[in-house]
């Protein structure tokens, strides 16, 4: 990374240098060497233009954002986080329930993703033999890959029955009259709702978070696990009390990123939430909603005015909390690395 | 101490030893189990949605799928307005955001690397990768479609190019910062002015990488689906306008699954057949691309 910046400073002095010579040197080639001064000058300026363009995105984007939800932010201030009431018709928003749907969403995700990505990387980066580290590797960063509309519909269609008739109905007929446990698994089989849509985004990121982590428990200096090795430890002890500890700002960065994620994921939880505005249950089957169903599925028809700007508003939220979750994740992984800066 | 209760002892504490050393060899075996079965999990879920969209797109995919407009409601019909609209967005998208982003990763690698404008606008791009695309789609539709008052594909085009520009960054700095600085030092010295240096060496030796990042870019956009729905909308005719609103694969996807009907599903499977063996042979071949250059 820094190599690169000594390479440009010598460029300064040499053609300071160069531009010397010419001076001296008789006949310059004037027009020559001054085009090719505009156009060096020209080319920088392009470049820079990209990227205050990049930064100016950022900030249009906030600010957008603000200027459409305004009539919203006006009228109902903060409250609008804490209000369940979403009425079209009386024209009356609160965004508590999509709120809780993009919460409750992404904490399951996360709960299954986090230790099945850290035993991913764990076989990769430990377990597996030399010659299928490649193709495992890859195969999970293809699941990466694959658009979110395939996991929603595949969630849909194809999940969600299997879910429902051999998870969920069990369960019922468990503990179908026990208070607590009873309550969070009721509601009618149909296989959608909360924890479909948990589970559909832990899927979506375990390939995330896991290849953050693989690639942190890479950079793990071999000496470290050598001296544990060396001292009995097994596999286990090594990766728990060394490996872990070394890399764990780097690890709670990856988990970060796959949080970010999974708030903002829009497909595959439209598919299989049930996209329907409800907190009275808080069963784990029941059909609920999320910020981002519930742009999806209103926005193209919400009627300009009050209904837009809540949902605009719903989206500022969305983009607010991603924006804490994405920036923590990036200091994190910084952080790492500039330990491991340091170290070099 | 009698000899025998020393002996004694040392045999309780070699127990002991051996006790706890088996232990540890327990939780190591259950945590390496249990690590080998995450593995499978993940590979498992690949796998399943692999099996279920071949099984069940491959059935459906007829060459009406790829010659017919978008039916009503149980009637014959294919998805080639689909197919033609998000191929005329994402090729148009790749080409307005891939200069871009080129331009802004030369500028983070060539010009700004530790400066605080390089620095910042590689943080706010690290963010911009990984918000939420649904952001982007309300974005435009209040910078484009609400001031036009129209739904419209250059609306979608927009959408894309603005998911393009992040991918494209982020590749082509990594690629450039990986040429090494002797090859750009060699061509100083010989008198090459900045902007020759970096369009006629160090890009060029970063060429695969950045093709990577393009490719993977339109990877990225082929499965968008968030960003179009309010941006581009929909249509179920064939429209060779950008002004009006344009249909996509992934938002009929979208709108097929959902609905009752049985021919609609069908063809969203086979919709959803044809983006994912497009997305992942555009991923494969990135792959390739990066292996055999670095």
């Amino acid at each position: 990374m820094s190599s690169t910046l000594p390479a440009n400073e010598a460029s300064l002095d040499l053609r300071s240098l160069a531009g010397r010579r010419q001076e001296m040197s008789s006949p310059p080639p004037a027009g020559r060497a001054r085009t090719g001064a505009v156009v060096d000058r020209v080319f920088g300026w392009t470049a820079r233009a990209a990227a205050v363009l990049t930064l100016g995105l950022l900030v249009a984007i906030l600010f957008s954002l603000v200027v459409g939800a305004w009539p919203a932010i006006e009228k109902y201030g903060l409250g609008f986080l804490t209000s369940t009431t979403w009425d079209p018709v009386t024209l009356e928003f609160g965004g508590l329930v999509m709120i809780y749907g993009t919460l409750a969403t992404s904490l399951i995700a996360l709960v299954i993703a986090v230790p099945v990505s850290f035993g991913i990387a764990l076989f990769l980066t430990e377990l597996s033999p030399a010659w299928l580290k490649r193709p495992l590797g890859t195969a999970i960063e293809l699941l990466a890959a694959v658009p979110s509309i395939v996991y929603g519909m595949w969630g849909l269609l194809v999940f969600g029955p299997i879910l429902a008739t051999f998870v969920q109905q069990p369960l019922q007929g468990l503990f179908g009259n026990t208070p607590v446990l009873g309550a969070l698994f009721s509601g009618p089989p149909v296989g959608i709702g909360i924890l479909a849509a948990g589970i559909i985004l832990a899927i979506m990121i375990i390939p995330f978070i896991a290849a953050v982590m693989r690639d942190v428990f890479d950079v793990t200096p071999p000496m470290l696990k050598e001296s544990a090795y060396a001292l009995g430890s097994t596999t286990w002890e090594v990766v728990f009390k060394v490996v872990l500890p070394y890399t764990k700002s780097g690890v709670i960065g990856g988990i970060m990123l796959g949080l970010g994620r999974a708030l903002g994921e829009t497909m595959a939880v439209t598919f299989v939430i049930g996209n329907f505005n409800q907190l009275d249950s808080l069963s784990l089957f029941s059909a609920a909603n999320s910020i981002t169903s519930a742009l999806a599925n209103e926005f193209a028809e919400a009627a300009s005015g009050m209904h837009q700007a809540a949902l605009i508003y719903l989206g500022l939220v969305l983009f607010f909390i991603t924006f804490v979750v994405l920036s923590l994740s990036k200091m994190l992984l910084a952080r790492l690395r500039r330990h491991e800066g340091g170290r070099a | 101490m009698s000899t025998a209760e020393q002996l004694l002892r040392a045999a309780d504490l070699a127990q002991q030893r051996e006790r706890m050393y088996m232990r540890r060899k327990r939780v190591n075996k259950i945590a390496l189990a249990l690590s080998l079965a995450a593995m499978a999990f993940g590979v498992f879920w690949l796998v399943w949605i692999l099996w279920s969209t071949v099984q069940l797109g491959l059935g459906g995919l007829t060459w009406a799928v790829l010659s017919q407009m978008t039916p009503p409601p149980n009637d014959e019909g294919g998805l080639l307005n689909a197919l033609w609209g998000s191929f005329v967005m994402v090729t148009l998208a790749t080409f307005v955001g891939t200069p871009i982003g080129i331009m802004a990763g030369i500028y983070l690698a060539e010009y700004d690397v530790k400066g605080w404008l390089g620095s910042l606008t590689r943080f706010v791009n690290d963010i911009l990768l990984s918000a939420p695309s649904i952001v982007i789609g309300l974005f435009v539709y209040a910078v484009v479609v609400a001031r036009y008052r129209q739904f419209s594909g250059w609306a979608g085009v927009v959408a894309l190019a603005l998911i393009v520009i992040p991918v494209v960054i982020r590749t082509t700095e990594n690629m450039l910062m990986l040429v090494p600085s002797a090859l750009r030092e060699a061509a100083y010295a010989l008198g090459a002015p900045k902007w020759k240096v970096i369009t006629n060496i160090t890009l060029r030796a970063a060429r695969a990488g950045v093709v990577t990042g393009v490719l993977l870019a339109v990877a990225r956009i082929s499965g968008e689906t968030a960003p179009l729905l309010f941006t581009a909308l929909n249509n179920q005719f064939f429209s060779t306008s950008l002004s009006g609103p344009m249909a996509s694969l992934p938002v009929t996807i979208f709108k097929f699954a959902m609905s009752p009907y049985e021919n609609w599903q069908q063809l969203a499977w086979a919709g959803v057949f044809i983006i994912t063996l497009a997305v992942l042979g555009l991923n494969i071949v990135a792959r390739v691309l990066t292996r055999n250059r670095i």
